[in-house]
């Protein structure tokens, strides 16, 4: 074979090879995702035995610790729906988890409740990089 | 002064604008008068810029609130190390420090290629002041640093507890000035592609920003992983996020262009690869710093419903457009000099390490952007996890460790089986010992992990041999003792030897990744006094409880109002065993703005800020956080006691009784405790990298350099003799 035939055959080989990877990889990706839903969506659509993400605040009065589990509710971000998911969450806390943060946590409906997947609650770094205009600094 | 600041802003809009136009000018016509003007400029931008940004420090030094960004982050009771700080933790804040940053390491970078490369100089001072311009113009019209509040409030909001650490103090500028640097190599890679000079020259320019962009980048991307493993209350040093991954990807980039340009320098090859690499570098940097203030995904940083989005994405969408073009229309002029002898050599590596590290990028990024490629495809938003990542990244970071002990001992072009032989036994056998040793120790059940320590094996085999090599052939040559002889071999060759220690701290660092991922015990544990429990090898014990008290005011400290926590024994084995060590850690509760929470409540109802314990050790980290249930009745009584009892000016007293009951009846907490081996070796392998890098990138003395040419004009003259 002469060199530069030998220089396509290794270039289509690396190129198919990579191919193949790179969809391994997409539909791989497309099957281990959890969707994020807000919980109002997350009440309509759930269905049990499926992971998903919420994205929304802790409602207010609603953290309660039972030795390993912590029970909170999560509503919707924007106030839009009256949803309040309550869920039951073990493993770490992050720091800044408090009633009113906005967190993701990824939850999985088991029969009427939700049971949170053990660490993976996240919350919102308070305070970076808002460009409110002010709005949350209300000193008097 | 804030009218001062936003002049400044001002005139530095009009500075870029005049810049472009006289570069753009002073090129096309040939005018170097004009050239000359636009370099200038970026000078004066930088100057504009240091002004805006002492004007902003000195508001923030001296308390000035009217200044909204300055009573938004800082307060009175912040110490003053972290109010100079905070000037980079609020939006608008962070972009003045970017486009700064930008402003100065152009100007060196202008000012060192003045004398050289006009024309790609030229374009390149355009499009880095476009850079600038874009920071610059994001600050006037959407994020002012200098907006005022007409009367100025009396107190701040004070800086995020969690930003209060020393590593989070210098982890923005360290990134931000990798970031900065990344757009050098773009400019003068994209001014190359532009004036039609794609000869070596630019790369020889641009060659320690680009290494510097590496430098700056790693360590601020080390810094982030110590902060978080040490400040925060999970334990963990990478998690995948969006934010993480931002900057990792122009890093890995930049790793493929550092190693690709070697070849391009020896053979001419890999020229499409180096300018695509420097293209791609550039413009992941700037999606990087996009991602994070954009709020287009959902991660720790950023959480959607920001209005910056919209610019960076036409930014971005140039960059990319324009990059492709300049690429696919110049590529006559990037034509290899040279072709691939045989798939066994040095170019032939370094190509297969340009795939695996692009590959990698890849991978992470296609899970970091996935959010919205699957709402744009399913038209429902989802995300992948961690184990995703892990399962396409392990594998090919094995891959990448493994090359990095190939590449530097394998012989160009062709490699044969007698210099195979030659070259690969030493480290082969260093492999070898590792993986027998650690087999007979035992450690069989994590396969993935064993191949990553005979990978690190084969790479400190190949690095010993060179280093072996090169010091005996200084011993034959010149004598010296083998101490002298090895720095001497470092001192003449720094590129190369300082590498050589990368790439075994890179090897040092991925032990520890290894080790700490695959070998970790982690539980959590609820204690109450007196109450152990077995983790691993060790148990852990409740001593008693600790509560500490902070007035308000003190300077000092970070600022909590209240910390609590407990005291633990660890032993090794039973409760009866050797004494390992005893850890601290405790909840550190800070004030909050809200007159709602009541007089006592609002002095801990702020943030809350975990204080860490670990017990740092060569072969492992003992690791623990503290959960103190504040929700106990007993606790929760005191407050609502102390909220309708006491007003603010003593609400103080309410938070002691508040210690004080805590001391005497501590209720059950919640701990997170981790054992962790080898995690110290990260943060060595860390340090030995930034060595081997400032070794690399340090200019060779001008002595050696005169001594050279010195050398070459009496060889000029006795051939002419």
């Amino acid at each position: 074979m002469n060199p530069s035939r030998k220089r396509t055959v290794r270039l289509i080989v690396a190129l198919t090879a990579a191919v193949l990877l790179a969809s391994a990889l997409i539909y791989t990706s497309f099957s281990a995702a959890s969707p994020a839903l807000t919980p109002s969506q997350l009440a309509r659509e759930a269905q049990p035995g499926h992971s998903y993400l919420v994205t929304g605040t802790v409602a207010a009065g609603s953290v309660h610790r039972e030795g390993p589990v912590l029970n909170f509710a999560v509503e919707d971000r924007s106030g839009e729906g009256e949803t309040k998911i309550p869920l039951q969450y073990t493993g770490t806390v992050p720091d800044p988890f408090h009633e009113g943060r906005e967190v993701i946590v990824t939850v999985e409906k088991q029969g009427g409740r939700y049971i949170g997947e053990r660490n993976s609650l996240i919350t919102k770094c308070p305070s970076k990089y808002k460009t409110a205009p002010a709005s949350e600094n209300q000193n008097s | 002064m804030a009218g001062l600041g936003f002049a400044c802003l001002l005139l530095a809009l009009a500075v870029c604008a005049y810049g472009i136009g006289a570069s753009l000018y002073g090129v096309r016509t040939g005018r170097v008068e004009f050239s000359e003007s636009g370099r200038r400029s970026v000078y004066a931008l930088a100057g504009l810029l240091t002004v805006a940004t002492v004007v902003l420090e000195i508001a923030f030094l001296r308390n000035n609130f009217s200044f909204n960004t300055v009573a938004d982050t800082s307060s009175r009771t912040t110490p003053a190390n972290y109010r100079a700080a905070a000037l980079w933790s609020s939006q608008e804040g962070s972009l003045l420090l970017w486009a700064w940053l930008l402003s100065l390491w152009s100007s060196l970078a202008l000012f060192l290629t003045r004398k050289r490369m006009r024309d790609v100089a030229a374009y390149a001072t355009a499009i880095l002041l476009g850079f600038d311009g874009f920071f610059v113009s994001l600050m006037v019209f959407y994020a002012n640093p200098f907006q005022t509040t007409n009367p100025a409030p009396a107190e701040g909001v004070g800086l995020d507890p969690l930003l209060r650490f020393p590593t989070m103090m210098i982890h923005p500028p360290i990134l931000y000035s990798g970031y900065t640097l990344c757009t050098i190599p773009l400019a003068f890679g994209m001014g190359a592609l532009l004036a039609r000079r794609v000869d070596a020259d630019w790369i020889k320019a641009i060659r320690r920003f680009a290494f510097a962009a590496w430098l700056f980048l790693g360590m601020g991307i080390l810094l982030g992983a110590r902060w978080s493993y040490s400040e925060l209350g999970w334990g963990g040093y990478w998690g995948w996020d969006a934010v993480e991954n931002a900057s990792l990807m122009p890093w890995l980039t930049g790793t493929a262009f550092l190693h690709s340009l070697m070849i391009q320098e020896k053979r001419g090859m890999l020229k499409v690869w180096n300018v695509s690499l420097v293209l791609a570098t550039g413009t992941l940097a700037i999606m990087g710093t996009f991602l994070v203030r954009s709020g287009v995904l959902n991660s720790i940083h950023a959480f959607g419903g920001q209005t910056l989005g919209v610019p960076f994405v036409v930014l971005i969408g140039t960059l990319i457009g324009g990059s492709i073009y300049l690429v696919v229309s110049r590529r006559d002029m990037l034509r290899s000099e040279h072709r691939l002898d045989s798939l066994l050599s040095r170019e032939s590596i370094f190509l297969a390490n340009n795939l695996v590290l692009v590959a990698l990028c890849f991978v992470i990024f296609w899970g970091t952007y996935f959010p919205l490629i699957s709402e744009a495809l399913t038209g429902q938003e989802a995300s992948v996890g961690s184990v995703w990542f892990d399962r396409y990244t392990v594998p090919l970071a094995l891959i990448l460790v493994l090359l990095s002990g190939i590449g530097p001992v394998i012989a160009w072009r062709r490699a044969t089986l007698a210099n195979a032989r030659r070259n690969f036994l030493a480290p082969l056998l260093s492999a070898l010992v590792v993986l027998v040793v650690l087999l007979a120790a035992g450690v069989t059940q994590k396969p993935l992990a064993l191949v990553m320590f005979c990978c690190a094996g084969f790479v400190l085999g190949s690095v010993g041999q060179e280093f072996l090599r090169g010091a005996r052939a200084r011993r034959a040559m010149a004598g010296e003792a083998p101490p002298r002889a090895v720095l001497a071999l470092v001192k003449r060759n720094r590129r190369r030897y300082g590498g050589y220690i990368v790439h075994l701290g890179i090897a040092v660092l991925f032990v520890g990744v290894a080790g700490s991922s695959s070998f970790q015990h982690a539980a959590e544990l609820g204690l109450s006094p007196g109450q152990s429990t077995r983790v691993g090898a060790y148990t852990v014990r409740y001593v008693r409880p600790t509560a500490t008290i902070t007035p308000k005011y003190d300077e000092a400290h970070t600022g909590s109002t209240l910390a609590l926590g407990a005291e633990l024994d660890v032993t090794k084995g039973g409760p009866k065993g050797p004494h390992v060590t005893t850890l601290d850690p405790s909840e550190g509760f800070y004030a909050s703005q809200e007159a709602s929470q009541g007089s006592v409540g609002s002095l801990i109802g702020g943030q809350a800020v975990s204080h860490v314990a670990i017990d740092p050790g060569v072969t492992r980290d003992i690791w623990t956080a503290i959960e103190p249930n504040m929700e106990a009745p007993n606790l929760t009584r005191i407050v609502k006691a102390g909220n309708e009892k006491l007003p603010p000016d003593i609400a103080l007293v309410g938070i002691g009784y508040l210690a004080r009951e805590y001391l005497k009846h501590p209720p059950q907490a919640q701990f997170h405790f981790e054992v962790s081996p080898l995690v110290m070796w990260i943060w060595i392998g860390g340090m030995i990298v930034l060595g081997g890098a400032l070794i690399a990138i340090w200019p060779a003395p001008s002595v050696v350099r005169s001594r050279v040419s010195a050398r070459a004009r009496v060889a000029r003259g006795l051939s002419r003799a």
